[in-house]
């Protein structure tokens, strides 16, 4: 496949009259793991959900494995190959665990994530298959979440702040099964706050400043002086 | 007649209640829509049954294997093309759409049928009685409506706990954008759930046609027993809705029990109580989020 996987030209969105995205511009290539860091407000969510199909774009392009999304709604997205694990989780509070990866099933494609191979990949949710979502710590839902995306068998997995109110232990964890993840193939587009931890998960990173690109680059050429910069514009 | 008679009366009659009641829960369960039409959509299907059984010489309970599974149909098409638009958060645009609908519908009726009283005729079926103990005499219609209505509410508790389609549906209602980020169409799964709620108010239309006469008008009297029912019994649980059926039907029997012209007013008393002491139902399903 020539091209990128996923390449996004000039996007604009706007929430009513407010302008979230300037403008922006990134390709992910097949196989590659992209950071999307910038600060509260950047607009990382907002590129991520209109990547999703959440949100439509006011201009600018959209391309997933060299095909225009425009007008396409979230749920096709998800049999075209791209999968978001949202922020926040957003697991299905009244279903149970096992429940909820069966949900993301729904629309599958063809692939390695079965709900074998899930519960593999987080043991510790196999004890906790018939409870109820709402009654899993933050950790376990991260985890629920995750498998939930995975079963589609996403081409592309969009992953918004995973790490965010979970304990360092916990994200330990989940970082060591991104690397699994991304070993087996999948391209990987996180939004991750954690200078550190972005650094050592990418190979390339884009940084947002209010709604702009304000630096892009390969993880080991850039220093945390550049990236601190571009985070915070001073 | 005993009370004892009177408190089975009630049970059967709380099967066709919670007939009325599961396509009211079930909408606003979904996607938080309340169809003011509802009643009249179950008033509707009596007639088509009526005026397909008329036109062709059908018996109503073969009329009816064409009429239920077309308010089905209806019940999809009416998601799609016009109640969709109303869903959002706020209650008001289906509010004002679904009483439109009521009011069409009461005066397509008018027009079509005049204002008589009707009744669906089973030829006999629906006076037989099974004397069940000395005192005690019980409808064979009721008994088989109230087995019915077990029946169907067994199915559908089987269909959203185990399908596919079930749990996307209970997915949706939990949180339909997530829902959507697992390749849920939400809209197909709101038309899904509205054909099923018109099928139950129609076949509820039907057999309450059988037992009792309807008018045109007779809609919005059923709409408010549906709601009772609903609401006595707590949201979000079918096994609820047919609890809050009976309890309703048991109040208005023993009611009538007490003094005959207080039927109507007795489960409206029943239903004061519950908002009053337990607004949130008999069997209500907690939702934690």
């Amino acid at each position: 496949m020539t091209g990128p996987l996923l390449e996004v030209t000039d996007l604009v969105v706007h929430y009513g009259d407010f302008q979230a995205l300037y403008g922006v511009s990134l390709a992910v290539t097949d196989g590659e793991t992209l950071a999307l860091m910038g600060a509260n407000g950047a607009g990382k969510s907002t590129l991520l959900n209109t990547v999703a199909g959440l949100r439509a774009a006011t201009s600018g392009q959209v391309q997933f494995a060299g095909r225009d999304l425009a007008g396409m709604p979230a749920f096709q997205r998800v049999a075209v190959g791209i999968a978001l694990v949202p922020e926040g989780r957003r697991l299905f509070p009244t279903l149970t665990a096992h429940e909820n990866l069966l949900v993301g099933e729904y629309r599958a494609r063809p692939g390695p994530w079965r709900l074998g191979a899930v519960y593999e990949l987080f043991p510790f949710l196999e004890p906790l298959r018939d409870r109820p979502a709402a009654l899993l710590s933050g950790g376990e839902q991260q985890a629920v979440a995750i498998g939930r995306a995975l079963m589609s068998n996403p081409r592309l997995l969009l992953f918004d702040e995973v790490s965010l109110g979970l304990a360092p232990v916990v994200i330990q964890q989940l970082y060591g099964v991104l690397a699994r993840i991304t070993a087996a193939g999948t391209t990987v587009l996180l939004v991750e706050q954690d200078v550190g931890r972005a650094l050592g998960a990418a190979d390339r990173v884009h940084c947002l400043l209010e709604g702009r690109t304000a630096l892009t680059g390969a993880a080991s050429g850039i220093t945390r002086e550049a990236l601190s910069v571009a985070y915070f514009g001073v | 007649m005993s009370l004892v008679n009177a408190v089975v009366q009630g049970v059967l009659l709380g099967g066709l209640y919670a007939l009325f009641a599961t396509g009211l829960s079930l909408l606003f369960g979904v996607m938080r829509l309340v169809n003011l039409a509802h009643g009249d959509l179950a008033v509707l299907a009596a007639y088509g049954v009526l005026g397909l059984g008329t036109a062709l010489a059908l018996p109503p309970l073969i009329a009816a294997l064409v009429v239920i599974p077309a308010m089905a149909v209806l019940g999809y098409v009416a998601q799609r093309v016009l109640l969709q638009r109303t869903v959002g958060p706020s209650p008001l645009p289906a509010l004002l759409v679904t009483f439109g609908l009521a009011v069409v519908i009461q005066n397509a009726l008018l027009e079509w049928f005049s204002a008589d009283q009707q009744r669906l005729q089973l030829g006999g079926f629906e006076t037989a009685s099974l004397r069940v103990a000395p005192g005690l005499a019980v409808g064979w219609f009721p008994l088989t409506v109230f087995a019915g209505a077990v029946l169907l509410l067994g199915g559908l508790s089987v269909y959203f706990a185990r399908t596919r389609i079930g749990r996307a549906t209970r997915a949706t209602s939990d949180d339909q954008e997530a829902a959507q980020l697992s390749g849920v169409d939400n809209r197909h799964i709101y038309a899904l759930a509205a054909a099923i709620a018109f099928a139950t108010a129609a076949l509820a239309g039907v057999l309450a046609g059988i037992q009792t006469n309807f008018s045109p008008t007779s809609g919005p009297t059923l709409l408010l027993f549906a709601f009772e029912a609903v609401i006595i019994g707590g949201l979000g649980n079918l096994w609820g809705t047919l609890l809050g059926g009976i309890v309703l039907g048991v109040a208005q029997n023993v009611g009538a029990w007490i003094e005959p012209a207080q039927q109507v007013l007795a489960g409206h008393l029943v239903f004061l109580l519950v908002l009053a002491f337990r607004p949130q139902g008999l069997l209500p399903v907690g939702r934690t989020r």
